[in-house]
């Protein structure tokens, strides 16, 4: 798959100008900076793949805070809750990225980005962000369209296909919880932490220098598509890309997207001066008596 | 110059071939209630990884498109002021309000929660101006009204004509108010499909990282709405070829072949912008490169190209099946790259597949077998088709 660059996404805004039309008008698309700049409130998950020893305690630990059910697979005839990617059962897994005989384990959960694709994606705000940053969900609000789940880069909410009554599933960072996420609650090795974004991010820098060497020499999640508010080290020898983060740049995903809406739509006056040139030209294109003119 | 009025065709309703719709339609509702009872998984071929189907790209995004020919043709009528198409609006208009409506009723049908969509419209407050799927929401919905209303003079005609007393007076007391205010019906069936077509486009830039480089594009809502505007035109021709031949209407070649050069043009523009913006955003190269993505984008672009070349010819003025072979390329190339844009160009990354399953088939299928039974009945009893009035009497 031949993927975009950054540079063919933004060239659009030339194209489009080229173009002329009044349905493309982009008009801010050249600033791709984040909406939306980190708050001092936001808090978010801190993981670390080189300490992550594949346990799995905060996989089954989240089930049962988030009261989901087991997804069973059968080994040899036995039974496991083994679910091998999120789905409707699932708000955070374990996958393993094996090259050789070397491996690395990565955990994946929402992701809370700073410009959140779901949000900007549903129609009728089924999702929001809260104070903390964290994007809830409100099921009473949703229709199950699921433009969300083609809008998120991370293919982060899922759907209960198997239902009649269906919502969607993502974790919402245990709101819920008084005490906070229990995946982080429950890690044996600190290999994710719980804190204000800020801390984490002085705290993955801290892991990084104080182990020169061991680290990839980035933060993922910490510029990707505008900012996420969980983020990600990895050992200097497994990529990103390899643990099966997708490679994305720093345009926030809904960019684009938004600034055609907000370009065209805003307060709606373009479309009801449309309208108006549009009725003029009918009223007088139909008047004179045009009987055959009617439909 | 005046134009022979519509009549209703007339004649037996259920033909061998309708019977064999209703079938099909009958087909089709049993397999929703599998998708009603079990839930999305039981009756689709829908996964987390394609969230979407058949029911949006095909039913939803190329549904609509095809229902434009209405669009397309009040566009040269009404705007450009070119009258003697008129013949062609009224069916267009009817080809157009089945194809929406049936779009609308298949978003029901896909949303997982369709029980809540009267919030859509309602609940004010929690709209989302961010999203454009909003957009084509709202407008969807209010165009459907909108070309069910267009199409009522043709309803209002057969009452005043034939009607029982009641419908005789309704007619007569509504027929002039609708008069009075269809310019403004007209202009907004002009405005609403401007807005959701190109939005139709915008829906698949949101997910730009996942969207393959032959068809993610800024352009994304221009290039939709030039599409809307051919397939319409498409379905134009298509429509009125398909009625002469199986209704034994008239032919129509001579108003279709002058409506010839504005297809050809408008496709010229379409593949222009098209490869104009990949070219420009240095995108290009990837038409080049071996495999499903490249033979994809050139057999869209070929099915467009050709029938250009033929429309531009002078056989496009003269014969209805020159005509026909163009209409067809253009509704397999337009179709295409709608199709694609929703599917083949949207890749959530690896270990995901889609492929639609039997049942999902079936409820479109059904969903196209009402539309077309509908169809019939309407301009079996109807006023639809002036190419149905005797050529004598006009
Ligand atoms: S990761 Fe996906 S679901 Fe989570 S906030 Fe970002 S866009 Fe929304
Ligand atoms: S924060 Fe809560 S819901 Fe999210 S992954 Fe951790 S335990 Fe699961
Ligand atoms: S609990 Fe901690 S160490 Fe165990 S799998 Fe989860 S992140 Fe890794």
């Amino acid at each position: 798959m031949t993927t975009l660059t950054r540079r063919q996404l933004l060239q659009g805004a030339a194209v489009a100008g080229a173009a002329g039309a009044a349905a493309v008008a982009v008009p801010s698309v050249a600033e791709a900076a984040s909406a939306r700049a980190r708050q001092p409130g936001d808090v978010g998950l801190l993981y670390d793949s080189t300490l992550c020893i594949g346990c799995r305690a905060c996989v089954t630990k989240c089930k049962s805070a988030n009261n989901l059910p087991v997804d069973a697979m059968n080994i040899n005839g036995v039974p496991y809750d083994a679910p091998d990617d999120l789905n409707a059962t699932t708000k955070t897994v374990i996958q393993v990225a094996a090259q050789g005989d070397r491996f690395a384990f990565v955990k994946r959960q929402c992701m809370q980005c700073l410009d959140p694709a779901c949000v900007s994606a549903c129609m009728i705000k089924a999702y929001q962000k809260g104070p903390d940053g964290v994007i809830g969900y409100d099921q009473s609000r949703c229709l199950g369209d699921r433009y969300c789940q083609i809008a998120c880069p991370f293919n982060v909410p899922k759907f209960q296909w198997s239902k009649a009554v269906p919502v969607m599933v993502k974790c919402e960072m245990c709101r819920h919880r008084k005490e906070g996420p229990a995946c982080s609650e429950v890690c044996p090795r600190q290999a994710v932490v719980f804190g204000k974004v800020p801390d984490l991010l002085a705290e993955a820098k801290r892991r990084q220098a104080a182990s020169p060497g061991k680290y990839l020499a980035r933060i993922y999640g910490e510029h990707e598509v505008g900012g996420t508010q969980c983020l990600y080290l990895t050992a200097a020898d497994v990529p990103f890309e390899t643990l099966g983060l997708p490679k994305v740049d720093g345009t926030p995903q809904p960019h684009l997207s938004t600034s055609i809406q907000h370009g065209v739509y805003k307060g709606m006056i373009a479309p009801v001066a449309l309208y108006a040139a549009i009725g003029l030209a009918v009223w007088r294109n139909t008047r004179k008596g045009d009987e055959e003119k009617k439909p | 110059m005046s134009h022979a009025p519509a009549t209703p065709v007339g004649g037996k309703l259920t033909t061998p071939f309708f019977n064999f719709m209703a079938l099909v339609a009958l087909a089709g509702a049993a397999a929703l209630v599998v998708r009603f009872a079990q839930g999305l998984g039981a009756a689709t071929g829908m996964t987390d990884g394609y969230a979407w189907g058949i029911w949006i790209a095909l039913d939803v995004v190329v549904g609509t498109a095809l229902g434009c020919g209405g669009y397309a043709m009040a566009l040269l009528v009404y705007l450009a002021n070119r009258g003697k198409y008129h013949p062609l609006v009224r069916p267009a208009m009817l080809t157009g309000a089945l194809g929406y409506t049936f779009a609308a009723t298949s978003i029901i049908v896909d949303v997982g929660r369709y029980w809540g969509i009267w919030k859509i419209p309602t609940y004010v407050a929690w709209w989302n101006f961010d999203s454009a799927l909003l957009e084509v929401a709202l407008c969807v919905m209010t165009y459907v009204m909108v070309l069910w209303i267009e199409f009522s003079p043709s309803i209002l005609e057969r009452w005043r004509a034939s009607g029982t007393p009641g419908q005789r007076s309704f007619a007569e007391s509504a027929g002039p108010r609708l008069d009075r205010a269809l310019p403004w019906i007209i202009a907004l069936g002009l405005l609403l499909p401007t807005m959701h077509q190109s939005s139709l486009g915008t829906v698949m830039m949101l997910p730009f990282s996942k969207m393959h480089a032959l068809w993610f594009s800024p352009l994304l809502p221009l290039l939709f709405l030039v599409n809307c505007l051919f397939l319409g035109y498409a379905m134009v021709v298509a429509e009125s070829t398909l009625s002469s031949t199986g209704l034994g209407t008239r032919r129509e070649t001579r108003l279709l072949g002058a409506l010839a050069p504005t297809m050809a043009w408008v496709l010229i523009l379409f593949v222009v912008l098209r490869f104009g913006d990949l070219a420009l955003r240095g995108s290009l190269p990837a038409a080049f490169v071996a495999g499903k993505y490249a033979a994809w984008f050139w057999l869209e672009t070929l099915l467009l190209l050709a029938p250009a070349v033929v429309l531009l010819g002078r056989n496009a003025r003269e014969r209805a099946s020159t005509q026909f072979g163009a209409a067809l390329s253009m509704l397999a190339g337009g179709i295409l790259y709608r199709f694609d844009t929703y599917i083949l160009a949207y890749d959530p990354g690896s270990g995901w597949s889609y492929f639609p399953s039997a049942l999902e088939i079936l409820i479109t299928a059904g969903f196209v077998a009402a539309e077309v039974m509908i169809y019939l009945w309407i301009v079996r009893r109807f006023p639809v088709l002036s190419s149905a009035t005797p050529a004598e009497s006009r």
